[in-house]
């Protein structure tokens, strides 16, 4: 176990082992997301009460759960780095913020879009909607704090201490959220809160949440490589690489 | 400087003798904070001068109908003690960072989450602890009911902590850029959220009649968990931002 | 008692660039240590680094034969570090400065002791004037004063001569000199030469 770790924190280990794990990784969410989006969009029936508005849904949920479980990775990663000052959790965790904030953003527009045939209006303070828009706050805030030191190793540091108090934060935000929109929409209509949804649309909403987690790992392995190039551009092995390219 | 009279000779401490007195520490820095603020008014003042200014602005800039008012005066007395507490945040560790006292902190053998919570808990006594003492004035200017001061009082005494606490991060963490004030509101902002969930949620109870101690057991709750987990982060960040 | 700290192989890396790297330093008792170099070239990185203010390097340091983060608090109540800034709180009397650096160790201490310290350093009358209203070379005594105030074997000093005149440059020197003849240690960065006769080592970085 320590030696997998270990490993795992030599950039070019992690650049070799990532130059095979990339192909399958897109591979993967290529089928995944064609046979969800084929499913869910034409296959899976109609929502009874909100006609076919609702598959969006195919978009919303898996978006949301990434945006979510991203920031958990990250936080994790940041963790890794102040602990056992493994450089690489850190280029991880850089590589990743982007594409938490934009899954965020992408579950907040697909929200938002989604409001429209069943609310009537774009935005709504829907409890789920407004902890997802702290959590875009939440991720502009570490993407900023690390951009705003110009050393980049204090960057890094002060971003994975942020990420940290972030993770605490987001169940203690998520509950208090929802406690005030009880407090001030008892009854009211929920996205995505149904009593039961026959195999036929959650089947294909598992497909996309996975192929999601798919894209999601491809497209970080894929910055993190970069970012492995950028920083250990001076060393020995991604010199012989550039010459052997050439 | 000193005459070459006759000098000792340099004594190493031992492990025995090195045992350093917390306590004394902590009512050094706290007796120091204070006194420092007291030479410096316009740091203390000022917050408070914007809390009023920033409240008399809402009658003027949507009406000074007293029933709408009454409404959103809980939430407008909550957001804006918010913002005062985050205008003071800044000065919180800047004058140590500059003059070098914070590195004399970090490397005295006292833990510095101790040291820098003492710190924080100097700014709530001289700002979170006005704030709440002011609100009822510009509760009354806002046509807050009568019955509803004391709870306002307590949850802003009792938030404001939190908001200390947790604004100490974000100060702590932007100490060492040379404009942090924007940023360290981006970065506070959102984790305050709760904190005002529950503090004006326990206002709008009160105005309304219903139970208030759920949200101030709430508030009670995040303050403990922000004195669980804020001072070590603390500790974390100014390191990184002495050493960046 | 001796006093011995030793730092083996030691590197510092920022951002991908190497401030130095392979320093081997030993100080031990009744020396004084003076790391020089242009700016830029790791001088003050070295000193936290000595101060044991840093962990993020390479390399090991020892204090007394046992590793340094194994005996901080111990190596923190014997070790005194003067950065480039002096550590005085603009807002603050000397006085009251000299209390809380006290305070930060433990120690209660006295007033009569402060103000005794105080004007071995030339600075009698100033005692309850805010730090903000004495110039750059009394701000820079008021640091120093915690030399003879808190007593602590190995002194850590970033450019201690900054600002002070010229009466204060040659006393500063004899206080150094002295401490090292009582058993004690220096480890000084300064671009002013040490002009005494005392068994002075030098590295010199960049």
């Amino acid at each position: 176990m320590w030696g997998l770790i270990h490993k795992l924190g030599s950039p070019k280990w992690f650049y070799q082992l990532s130059a095979t794990l990339q192909p399958w990784c897109w591979g993967a969410a290529a089928l995944l997301l064609l046979t969800g989006t084929l499913w869910g969009l034409v296959f899976a029936p109609a929502d009874y009460q909100q006609g076919n508005s609702f598959r969006i849904i195919y978009v919303h949920v898996p978006a949301a759960f990434l945006a979510q479980s991203v920031f958990v990775f990250m936080a994790g990663a940041g963790l890794i780095h102040l602990v056992w000052k493994i450089k690489m959790a850190d280029m991880a965790a850089a590589a990743m913020a982007p594409l938490g904030a934009a899954m965020t953003f992408v579950a907040l527009f697909s929200g938002a879009v989604w409001g429209v045939p069943t609310w009537g209006t774009w935005w709504i303070w829907d409890a789920r909607l407004t902890s997802m828009l702290i959590l875009l706050f939440l991720y502009i805030g570490v993407i900023a704090l690390r951009g705003a030191f110009a050393r980049r190793d204090s960057g890094a540091r002060a971003a994975s201490v942020l990420a940290m108090v972030g993770v605490i934060n987001i169940p203690i935000i998520k509950y208090s959220v929802d406690w005030w929109y009880t407090l001030h929409q008892p009854a009211s209509f929920t996205l995505t809160s149904r009593p039961a949804m026959p195999v036929s649309m959650w089947l294909p909403l598992l497909i996309m949440v996975a192929g999601f987690y798919c894209f999601f790992i491809a497209l970080t392995l894929m910055r993190t490589r970069s970012e492995i190039l950028r920083r250990e551009a001076h060393t020995q092995w991604v010199q012989t690489l550039v010459k052997e390219s050439r | 400087m000193p005459s070459s009279d006759t000098t000792p000779q340099v004594a190493i401490v031992s492990e025995s003798k090195a045992k350093p007195r917390l306590t004394v520490a902590l009512r050094a820095t706290l007796v120091r904070e204070l006194s420092r603020m007291r030479r410096r008014r316009g740091e203390v003042l000022n917050p408070l001068v914007f809390y009023a200014l920033a409240i008399s602005l809402f009658p003027l800039g949507i009406s000074p109908e007293a029933d709408l008012l009454t409404a959103i005066a809980p939430g407008l007395l909550w957001v804006m003690a918010l913002f005062a507490t985050l205008l003071s945040l800044d000065g919180l560790f800047r004058s140590d960072f500059d003059d070098g006292s914070l590195e004399q902190m970090m490397l005295s053998p006292q833990p510095l989450a101790a040291l820098s919570v003492t710190k924080v808990a100097a700014h709530w006594l001289l700002t979170g602890v006005p704030l709440a003492v002011m609100a009822p004035l510009l509760g009354v200017m806002l046509a807050l009911p009568l019955h509803s001061y004391g709870v306002l009082m307590v949850s802003l005494a009792l938030g404001s902590a939190s908001l200390s606490l947790i604004g100490g991060i974000g100060a702590a963490l932007t100490v060492g850029l040379p404009r942090g004030g924007v940023l360290l509101s981006l970065l506070v902002l959102p984790l305050y959220i709760p904190v005002l969930i529950f503090g004006s949620g326990a206002v709008q109870a009160a105005v309304v009649g219903d139970a208030v101690l759920p949200h101030l057991a709430m508030l009670g709750a995040l303050l403990a968990a922000a004195l669980i987990f804020a001072p070590w982060a603390i500790a974390a960040s100014l390191r990184i931002s002495i050493n960046g | 008692m001796t006093l011995c700290l030793q730092g083996r192989q030691l590197g510092c890396e920022r951002d991908d660039r190497w401030l130095f790297s392979g320093l081997d330093i030993e100080i031990n008792h009744g020396e004084i240590l003076r790391v020089t170099g242009p700016n830029g070239s790791g001088k003050t990185t070295l000193l936290k680094i000595l101060a044991g203010q840093l962990n993020d390097f390479s390399g090991a340091l020892h204090w007394n034969g046992q590793p340094l983060s194994q005996v901080s608090e111990q190596f923190a109540a014997n070790m005194l570090y003067l950065g480039h800034a002096p550590g005085v709180s603009a807002w603050l009397t000397p006085l009251e400065n000299l209390a809380w650096y006290q305070a930060l160790q433990g120690e209660r201490g006295s007033e009569e002791q402060r103000e005794a310290a105080l004007a071995r350093m030339g600075l009698q009358g100033l005692e309850d004037t805010p730090i903000g209203h004495l110039s750059a070379g009394q701000q820079r005594r008021v640091a120093l004063t915690r030399l003879s105030l808190t007593p602590r074997a190995l002194w850590v000093l970033d450019e201690p001569f900054t600002a002070i005149d010229q009466a204060g440059v040659d006393a500063l020197e004899a206080q150094l000199a002295a401490h090292a003849d009582a058993g004690g240690a220096v480890v000084v960065t300064t671009h002013h030469a040490l002009n005494n006769a005392r068994p002075l080592c030098h590295i010199a970085l960049g």
